[in-house]
């Protein structure tokens, strides 16, 4: 590899972190607008015009708080929890196609950091990854909320990562590759895989709902039963990088699922517009397109937080084990039939 | 080569915390230390399906259950049980037997060839499939009808007890 190409995905890796990093921040501000907006009221509004900088006031005071690691908590394993939480959440962009490949002087530029055979693997082994943070964090606080937090997230993340994988073989039934550079190519133009894959998009939905945490499954951290869950023990930037993780783990969510089922950067007519515009406009037209479909999903996000009250325990059980798992294996093998039948 | 003398290292070393953590659920995350070494060793060998699989299965659900249940269970100094004398030295006595048997069989090895694979791309998930779906098919199916019957037997076991509805 030469020294420019070394640069490149360098500079690529240091955009895609920073742009994590800005649209969780501003996630969080598009959260408490949208709440607002959905119990008709105004939301913040006070710092900057109407209220742009509060993100930055927020980091600022979880920056600025005092750091309390409880007596009896485990001191190590205490701070490693939220580490190990943003980290993973920040390391699963890796192997997501931003855009078409660009040609700048004749020198082809993937917008992709790498493009591993394994793609859709590498995410699901960070996803179950993600547990960790949570159950380490809960653990090491010495506390019984947290404990239960920790683990009811453990077996949450458990049993919606299954049908999340059932899910996802359907899928690979019909694309036939691990990669998700190449499934991002195989859906050119307005050949989405939602379109062959309906029913496992919605369990992929449901359980990229599960994984992260969100409402209506968000009892890790149900503040009516466990006081904060999890993060009951944390203050300042700790708790800050549980939230923030969250809120991450949100957008790479929602751009994996912009990218299996909704055609990641295809968009219709993109033949043309790349023919007219040159190689440079055309993929970042692409990219553009990408981040509306990922911008979409993140409201799609907090429109059903704002809308359906949490689930109980065993009704989360229940809809994970009796009625999701049983509905993927049909998917699998309705998709199996279809295409041995097709070829 | 140095590589994989210093993850070789590091897999050892994880393993001996396993066995020397006095905490029950330090020893879990020095195991989730280890099987990430062991990742790494399947990568070094290009062998990305395993390594992503190891890293799925081992760390991503095997271990998270290994942690789930030591964290329920109490395990402090107070309730940790005292075994008697003899069992101890019982144990020192087997240990022992163990470890001759070990330098032994340690002693009569020689250095083994070094293995040249036919095909270094072996490991990619698209040869690892053909391989598994062609040559292996029948022990592949096999062990997947052992699998179900392992998961059926679970279940028989956990509702064997009508009277008590699990609930958490």
């Amino acid at each position: 590899m030469e020294l420019a190409d070394i640069a490149i995905k360098f500079g690529l890796i240091i955009i895609i972190f920073l742009i994590s990093l800005v649209i969780a921040m501003y996630s969080t501000y598009a959260e408490r607008k949208i709440a607002a907006f959905f119990q008709d009221r105004v939301g913040p509004n006070r710092a900057g015009p109407w209220g742009i900088l509060q993100p930055l006031a927020d980091g600022g005071k979880m920056f600025l708080k005092e750091e309390i690691i409880p007596t009896n908590a485990t001191p190590f394993l205490f701070i490693v929890g939220p580490s190990l939480a943003i980290l993973t959440a920040c390391i699963g962009s890796a192997v997501i196609p931003w855009g078409q490949n660009m040609v700048i002087g004749g020198k082809v530029i993937p917008l992709q950091v790498t493009d591993i055979n394994v793609g859709i693997l590498y995410i699901f082994g960070v996803v179950s990854l993600g547990v960790y943070g949570v159950m380490i964090g809960g653990w090491a606080s010495n506390n019984k909320y947290s404990l239960l937090g920790a683990i009811r997230a453990a077996s949450q993340n458990i049993s919606y990562e299954i049908s999340m994988g059932l899910s996802i073989i359907a899928l690979l039934l019909v694309t036939g590759t691990l990669s998700l550079g190449e499934i991002a190519q195989q859906q050119h133009g307005w050949h989405w895989n939602v379109l062959y894959q309906p029913v496992g998009f919605i369990l992929f939905l449901i359980c990229a709902f599960a994984e992260t945490n969100r409402t209506p499954f968000d009892l890790p951290e149900c503040e009516t039963e466990l006081v904060g869950g999890y993060h009951t023990e944390y203050s300042s930037m700790k708790l800050g990088f549980y939230l923030f993780a969250e809120y991450i783990n949100m957008f790479i969510s929602s751009a994996v699922m912009a990218t299996l089922y909704f055609g990641g950067y295809n968009y219709p007519g993109m033949d043309w517009v790349t023919a007219h515009l040159g190689p440079i406009a055309g993929p970042l037209i692409g990219t553009a397109v990408f981040f509306a479909k990922i911008f979409l999903f993140i409201f799609f996000f907090m429109w059903v937080r704002w809308t359906i009250p949490r689930f109980r325990y065993d009704q989360l059980m229940d809809l994970g084990w009796k009625i999701l798992i049983p509905l993927a294996i049909a998917n699998i093998v309705v998709t199996g039939v279809v295409i041995t039948l097709l070829n | 080569m140095s590589t994989f003398y210093f993850i070789a290292f590091l897999s050892i070393f994880f393993s001996i915390l396993v066995i020397t953590a006095k905490n029950p659920v330090h020893s879990i995350l020095y195991l989730i230390l280890t099987f990430f070494t062991f990742t790494i060793h399947y990568i070094l060998m290009n062998a990305q399906f395993l390594a992503i699989v190891n890293f799925i299965v081992y760390m991503g659900a095997i271990l998270v259950l290994f942690l789930y249940t030591l964290m329920l269970i109490n395990l402090n100094k107070e309730s940790e049980p005292v075994k008697p004398f003899m069992v101890k030295v019982a144990a020192v006595f087997g240990g022992g037997i163990l470890a001759v048997a070990l330098i032994s069989s340690l002693k009569s090895l020689g250095v083994s060839d070094p293995v040249v694979l036919k095909n270094p791309e072996l490991g990619l998930v698209k040869n690892l499939g053909k391989v598994l779906f062609n040559e292996f098919l029948l022990p592949f199916e096999v062990s997947s009808v052992l699998l179900l019957s392992a998961m059926v037997g679970a279940v028989l076991l956990a509702t064997k007890d009508k009277e008590t509805k699990a609930t958490i």
